[in-house]
Order: structure tokens, then sequence, then C-alpha cells
């Protein structure tokens, strides 16, 4: 069974770098090991997203790609 | 965090170049490094509380070609991307103590995101590597 996340971020039609700044603004008020869903549709959120994760140490469980929206979904460290 | 501070020194003052400024400070915050800009001339000048959402025109190199398709593609005031880099990171934002007296600035004429006022040398304490000229 997998874990409920604890917040979704709607980032559609946001530009660089809004995602990736709304998401670590996001992430601040949620608990260690909390999950936040980001959906995006800047094609550029992908590449931001996995190095965002990899500097930051917050783990990246998932991202997909369905109909022009980008999910992620990320597990606070 | 880990990695290097991000060294932005910010001459012109076109909202092109302050955006773009903005999108690189809010990025480096994002990931956790420290950024520390420095603002000399015009672009002090576009930090003036009573001016600091005014229309700074945009780089000579847009051409009205370039400044038509950025006025369409709007997005949110770099103001606003500087404000959210600060409260999302550890973002510096210093005047440049000659540039203020050159423009006959105070403190109290800048807006809030300027921290303070300093000196090339104090500048040049907090650069531990490259410094990125705008």
């Amino acid at each position: 069974m997998s874990q409920a996340v604890a917040r979704t971020l709607d980032l559609k039609g946001l530009s660089c770098p809004l995602p990736i700044v709304k998401t670590a603004q996001a992430i601040k008020e949620l608990a260690s090991g909390e999950l936040v869903e980001a959906l995006a549709t800047d094609p550029g959120s992908v590449a931001d997203f996995i190095a965002w994760c990899t500097s930051t140490g917050n783990e990246l469980l998932e991202h997909t790609e369905e109909g022009g929206v980008f999910r992620f979904v990320i597990r606070k460290k | 965090m880990d990695g290097q501070t991000l060294s932005l020194v910010l001459f012109s003052g076109t909202d092109d170049k302050l955006n773009a400024a903005a999108v690189l400070t809010a990025g480096a915050a994002a990931m956790g490094r420290k950024v520390n800009v420095f603002l000399q001339y015009w672009a002090l000048d576009a930090f003036r509380s009573d001016r600091i959402t005014k229309d700074h025109g945009v780089a000579p190199e847009a051409g009205s070609e370039g400044a038509a398709i950025l006025a369409r593609h709007g997005g949110q005031h770099w103001s606003d991307t500087f404000r959210q880099a600060k409260s999302i990171g550890e973002v510096a934002i210093h005047a440049c103590s000659l540039s203020m007296e050159v423009l006959g600035l105070s403190m109290e004429d800048l807006d809030p995101l300027v921290d303070d006022q300093e000196g090339v040398a104090s500048f040049f304490m907090n650069v531990d590597g490259p410094v990125t000229f705008i």
C-alpha cells in the first residue's frame, strides 16, 4: 500500500524557476518522510526536479508524463 | 548546504537582465546554495522603492521585436522572484556604496529587498568562486 500524498502543488503554466522555487517553499512546511506531488507543464522541469532532488537530498519517487503534464512525487528528506 | 556561493554583480537596470538575474538567484536558492548579490549603477537604481515595479525597458539587443515578445510572455515581476528566493534560501543583496554615492541614494530610498550597503572589499569577503557580471 503506497503512502498518501500530504500535499499536491499545481504548478501548471509556470515557467522556470517557479516550479522548483514553489516546491522548495512548500516542502519546508512538511515533516520529514512526507510526500509532495507536483504537477508542472514546463518541459525543463523534468531535468530540474531530478537535479533539485539530487542536490537537496529529497527523494524523487516517481516522475511521469500524461497529456503534457509532468507529475513528480517527492519524499521530504 | 553544499556548493559554491553564487556571486552576482548586477550592473544593468533593464527588466530582462534583472529577470535573468532573479531566475538564477531563485534557482540557486532552491538548490540550497548561498547567493551573494552586489548592486551597482543602473541595477541599483532599479531597486529604488518608488520605481522598482515601473517599466525599466529591455536591453538594446532585444530590438523592438524582442521587446514585444517579452511583453507578450509576461510572467511574474523580477522583484517577486527575488522575494521568493529570499524566502527559501540564504540570499544577501548588497548595495554598492560607490553607486549609492554617485546616484545620491540612501538606504531609505531602496526596496527592503536590499539588505545593506557595502564596498567591494566586503563583497569579496563573501565570494568563494567565480563572479558573474550582468
